[in-house]
């Protein structure tokens, strides 16, 4: 199992804040999980077709090619703007 | 040392404590507070949320306070920020920084302020009059 995670107007958009999903056996990085997502109904789709989106894999921001793994937290997330 | 919470900080005493902890050391502290504006990119704002990502938030603004702390020879540090529901003129953020002499505090606290708006996962929503937005990077004026 993977833990999703979608914060603040991604996360208003899909409607859901948090999931546990089973990896599929033939997903190995952030950009390939992503296509998976989007293969949902709208709003998947066009909601995770936004190129500013950050991921991190364990609250970590990496880059759309980094390995994900069974146990993993993932996060979807918008340009931050606190401060 | 870092601080993620709901409740208000009292910006004197936070650097009254600052100023105990440089046992002496310091020459300088310098300090960013940052508020709720009443107006954001012309409309008037009557309340601000601020969204986080728990557990992220917290590593990403120790690593802002440890690459200031390599960059800089201080002696003491501290970020707060503050998350949930707020309203004008409230208190979002704290930046101190405390080092020997005022060039470094200056430049230390300019960077984790800097670092922290575009690195820690934090997110503005904002109620207007018409509704709520979400904040845009760049958008404040």
């Amino acid at each position: 199992m993977v833990h999703l995670r979608y914060f603040a107007s991604l996360r208003e958009q899909l409607g859901t804040g948090e999931e546990q999903v089973e990896l599929p056996s033939n997903i190995t990085d952030i950009s390939g999980l992503t296509r998976w997502l989007q293969t949902r109904e709208e709003p998947w789709k066009s909601a995770l077709a936004d190129s500013r989106l950050h991921v991190a894999i364990n609250q970590e921001i990496v880059r759309p090619d980094a390995p994900v793994t069974d146990g993993d937290e993932v996060a979807w997330f918008p340009p931050v703007t606190g401060g | 040392m870092i601080r993620v919470q709901t409740g208000d900080f009292d910006v004197g005493a936070e650097l009254e404590q600052l100023r105990r902890d440089n046992n002496g050391r310091a020459g300088a502290m310098v300090s960013f507070t940052g508020l709720v504006r009443d107006i954001n990119a012309g409309d008037s704002v009557s309340e601000m949320t601020l969204e986080h990502y728990p557990g992220m938030t917290e590593k990403a603004l120790e690593k802002i306070e440890q690459q200031a702390n390599t960059r800089w020879e201080l002696t003491a540090s501290l970020i707060i920020h503050r998350v949930g529901a707020l309203q004008p003129d409230d208190n979002i953020v704290l930046v101190i920084a405390a080092s020997k002499h005022r060039k470094q505090a200056f430049q230390a606290c300019e960077f984790m302020i800097d670092t922290l708006k575009t690195e820690a996962p934090f997110w503005k929503k904002e109620t207007l009059p018409e509704g709520t937005r979400w904040v845009e990077p760049g958008q404040c004026r």
